[in-house]
């Protein structure tokens, strides 16, 4: 792999061909808020709070820094009015659903997001996705996955794999932004109850 | 059947065909498209084949149902050959007549013949009609002289000779120069070039590349690609060879809803017949190029008519779009080099390559080319689908074409390009039909969906449906869509419910905005248009919702309420009788007056009231006058003042 030289808010930065803005900002540490990257995932590109501008061959572009490949003479801004309004909705819209989970109150203060300008949603869950990628791509175990689609999808454990999984795992847990995931864990525990031959020690 | 092992081997069979075929010799054309077929054409077909043998024509007259062809409002239709007799709203029962009339007597079966709204006078030929007098049917035109079951009937059209052209008077790269030199746009959307596409996947490393037709159509109210594929799957197919060829791909996909099922029988037998024939497989018609083709049948996701998401769900799994930061043209169908296209944008690829792109490129304006096939619907008196060159007008296509409103009332708006399209005003309806000027306008082509509104279509509402459709088929991966389109769904509801606010525009932009930018895939991106077009042309409709309470469209429910004249109320008792919840209190020689906290605003009062009185109206934004004092409600007939004449 060939080395790319680019510029990242004004300091030029050199990483390998393939690496990704995220990473390559990552390495000269330069600081790019995500709420659905994981360095042991794939690059998902959902949430896109990681939201930069990038200018090539004379055109600006809005891309996520988790998903854009670097290339020679990129020119990449973290910050900037664009920037930092389309974090503060992305925020505004997240805080409808989790408007206590710290990773969010954070980021809020920073990027001046109002937790209560939409209207509230009853679950906590953001879609990051970290559990069901962790428990497919890790683990590889798919006890944990999303069902429907739209405004409708939510995650949701698969009962049959999570009643013989899940118990003796649990390490998507921490990975949740929102405390969602173990909310949905605990139902489907109490909906199995009585019938799970599982091990609670 | 026998396969072409050569180019001279198909020519020769087609010479035997044309040779047997006399072009004189009549010919029943009957359009069995999905629209017609929905309005009864089978049956018609059924009877046309028994009077046929009952008065002795069988030998005489040929037969053939043929796909889409086009003016579906008056369907079904047939076109008799060779004089092009044009037949309208056909019933089985229809049948003896025409037959008599046509083939027995020589003269013309009048009754079902179109008539024009305007001199009154009766049309014969299906070319003097204006519906397809100002069309340019260059794609769609021969679905009506062709049985899509029967590949013998593409081939006696010139079928195939461009991929014989392609594959033996061309190099891969001289095809692709071509389609580069035509400026063909993707019909299917973004309008992207497709040389530029096709030559990106050419240059792609890798052995292995696809070709893949994009037949996800979605939209509502669209069905060019359905009708095109139900119609003439051939050219589509031929396209499709000539593009693997040029790419250098040995295997390509239709991927087809599922809900289209004529399309998925027609294609897969064309593919079969194709197949057969040597266009299709190994050493096809003995040029030393394979390709194969294999249908997908799509499970019924729009966001699948996304090119991302669409590979993803031919890879078996869901459909969900990715980044295209490498184009799929690069890194597509696992990830190889894949050439996806719209149904219309491949069946344009044999003409570009029978006629030259010099052809081609005369057709249509400085940036879009040649022809686009539109799917004309909503409040319009011929819906149907029209095939113009780019760069005519809204204008003609609506009223030239399409007839304009029906039942009198005025023209509002037209949404172009399908759910993520915009909704553009009446000043706009000069606005050449391009891939530029449409996107300028706030809208887009899309891949021709034409929705006509009329004045009583309110525009907050409209973008509150389409909202409502794309939050519902959205994949839900990234926040700005889903979210944004979330709390934009409520808000536009709301507003259309009575209860908008002060800053409700302002919040709605700014969602709209991020939406726009920040989506992950083009559904997203597109999804603000209805409601930033409206918000553009339509804002002090939105204005009115919100600080007056007032739907100014008379169509949002919450915001209006019925009203009975007591100046013109008769005390017919039609509404009285007709209310399906006895809001209404009446009775004979008594004022009818509606009981605002029964009614449900169904509108069957309104409806019902004969026009000679015209009493109910809708109201809204405005308190209702107070309701009649019990002694002002009495009708005196006769010498009363209240005198009409009613029985």
């Amino acid at each position: 792999m060939s080395p790319i030289q680019l510029q990242i808010d004004g300091r030029t930065v050199h990483t390998e061909a393939g690496a990704t803005v995220l990473a390559a900002a990552q390495k000269a540490g330069i600081s790019i808020p995500t709420l659905c990257h994981h360095e042991k995932l794939e690059p998902y590109g959902a949430c896109r709070i990681c939201t930069v501008e990038v200018e090539s061959g004379g055109r600006t572009r809005l891309v996520a820094a988790c998903l854009y490949p670097v290339e020679e003479g990129l020119v990449v801004r973290t910050r900037s009015p664009k920037v930092d309004k389309i974090r503060k909705v992305i925020l505004e819209l997240l805080l409808a659903h989790a408007p206590d989970a710290p990773a969010l109150q954070a980021l809020a203060e920073e990027y001046g997001a109002d937790r209560n300008r939409y209207e509230k949603e009853a679950s906590f869950c953001i879609h990051c996705g970290l559990c069901v990628r962790y428990c497919a791509e890790v683990k590889k175990l798919n006890a944990v996955g999303f069902i429907d689609r739209g405004m409708r999808r939510e995650i949701s454990f698969v009962p049959e794999i999570a009643s013989q999984v899940c118990w003796n795992c649990k390490e998507c847990f921490p990975l949740c932004p929102t405390s969602a995931l173990q909310a949905a864990y605990v139902l489907v525990e109490g909906l199995l109850g009585s019938t799970r031959g599982g091990n609670p020690e | 059947m026998a396969r072409f092992h050569s180019p001279e081997a198909l020519e020769s069979y087609r010479k035997g065909l044309l040779t047997d075929r006399d072009p004189n010799k009549p010919c029943i054309g009957l359009c069995t498209g999905s629209a017609c077929q929905a309005s009864g054409s089978l049956k018609v077909a059924e009877r046309i084949e028994a009077e046929l043998e009952k008065q002795g024509l069988k030998g005489r007259v040929n037969f053939r149902k043929t796909g889409c062809h086009g003016f579906c409002e008056r369907g079904p239709m047939v076109v008799i050959q060779p004089e092009e007799i044009a037949y309208f709203q056909l019933q089985p029962e229809d049948v003896p007549e025409i037959l008599t009339r046509t083939f027995q007597e020589k003269t013309i079966a009048e009754k079902y013949l179109y008539t024009d709204p305007q001199s009154g006078e009766r049309l014969v030929r299906e070319s003097e009609i204006p519906f397809y007098k100002f069309q340019q049917r260059l794609v769609f035109g021969s679905n009506g002289n062709i049985d899509p079951k029967n590949i013998d009937d593409y081939l006696a059209l010139g079928g195939y000779s461009a991929l014989t052209k392609a594959l033996f008077r061309m190099t891969p790269e001289e095809v692709l120069e071509e389609v580069k030199k035509s400026h063909l746009r993707g019909r299917g959307g973004g309008g992207f070039p497709t040389g530029r596409k096709w030559e990106e996947s050419r240059r792609a490393p890798g052995e292995i590349k696809y070709v893949i037709v994009n037949a996800d159509e979605g939209d509502p109210g669209a069905y060019m690609d359905r009708s095109l594929l139900e119609g003439n799957p051939h050219s589509v197919l031929e396209g499709l060879i000539i593009g693997a060829y040029a790419v250098g791909a040995q295997e390509g996909f239709v991927y087809v809803r599922q809900e289209y099922p004529l399309a998925v029988e027609n294609i897969n037998l064309a593919i079969e017949q194709a197949r057969a024939y040597g266009f299709l497989g190994k050493d096809i018609l003995g040029s030393g190029f394979d390709f194969e083709v294999k249908v997908h049948r799509g499970a019924g996701a729009f966001v699948c008519g996304e090119s991302s998401a669409l590979m993803t769900a031919l890879e078996g799994r869901a459909g969900e779009p990715r980044p295209k930061y490498i184009h799929t043209a690069v890194k597509g169908l696992w990830d190889r080099p894949s050439v996806l296209n719209n149904v219309e944008t491949w069946a344009n690829v044999p003409l570009i390559i029978n006629n030259g792109a010099d052809w081609f490129a005369r057709i249509g304006t400085d940036r879009s080319k040649g022809t686009k096939i539109f799917s004309l619907v909503g409040k319009i008196a011929h819906t149907g689908l029209v095939e113009v060159p780019m760069g005519v007008t809204l204008r003609d296509i609506i009223f030239k074409i399409g007839g304009g409103i029906p039942g009198g009332k005025k023209f509002k708006a037209v949404q172009t390009g399908g759910p993520s399209g915009g909704c553009l005003p009446e000043s706009l309806l000069d606005l050449p039909v391009g891939f530029d000027e449409l996107t300028q306008a706030g809208s887009m082509m899309g891949s021709g969906g034409m929705i006509v509104m009329d004045e009583d279509t309110c525009m907050v509402d409209v973008a509150r449906y389409f909202l409502d459709f794309l939050t519902d088929e959205s994949c839900g991966k990234c926040v700005p869509c889903r979210e944004g389109m979330r709390q934009m769904l409520k808000i536009l509801t709301r507003i259309t419910q009575g209860h908008g606010k002060e800053g409700d525009i302002e919040r709605l932009e700014e969602l709209a905005e991020v939406t726009g930018e920040a989506s992950l895939c083009a559904l997203g991106r597109s999804a603000p248009n209805p409601l930033l077009s409206t918000l553009r042309y339509f804002r002090e409709e939105y204005e009115a919702h919100i600080r007056e309470k007032r739907c100014p469209a008379l169509s949002c429910k919450a915001l209006i309420a019925y009203y009975i004249d007591p100046e013109k109320c008769q005390a017919c008792q039609i509404c009285f009788r007709k209310c399906p919840v006895m809001a209404i209190d009446g009775g004979k020689n008594r004022i009818h007056i509606i009981d605002q906290d029964k009614c449900t605003k169904c509108g069957t009062c309104f409806e019902v009231c004969p026009d000679r009185f015209k009493a109910v109206r809708k109201i809204s934004g405005q308190p209702l006058p107070p309701p009649l004092p019990e002694e002002a409600r009495v009708i005196v007939r006769g010498a009363g003042k209240k005198a009409q004449t009613i029985e």
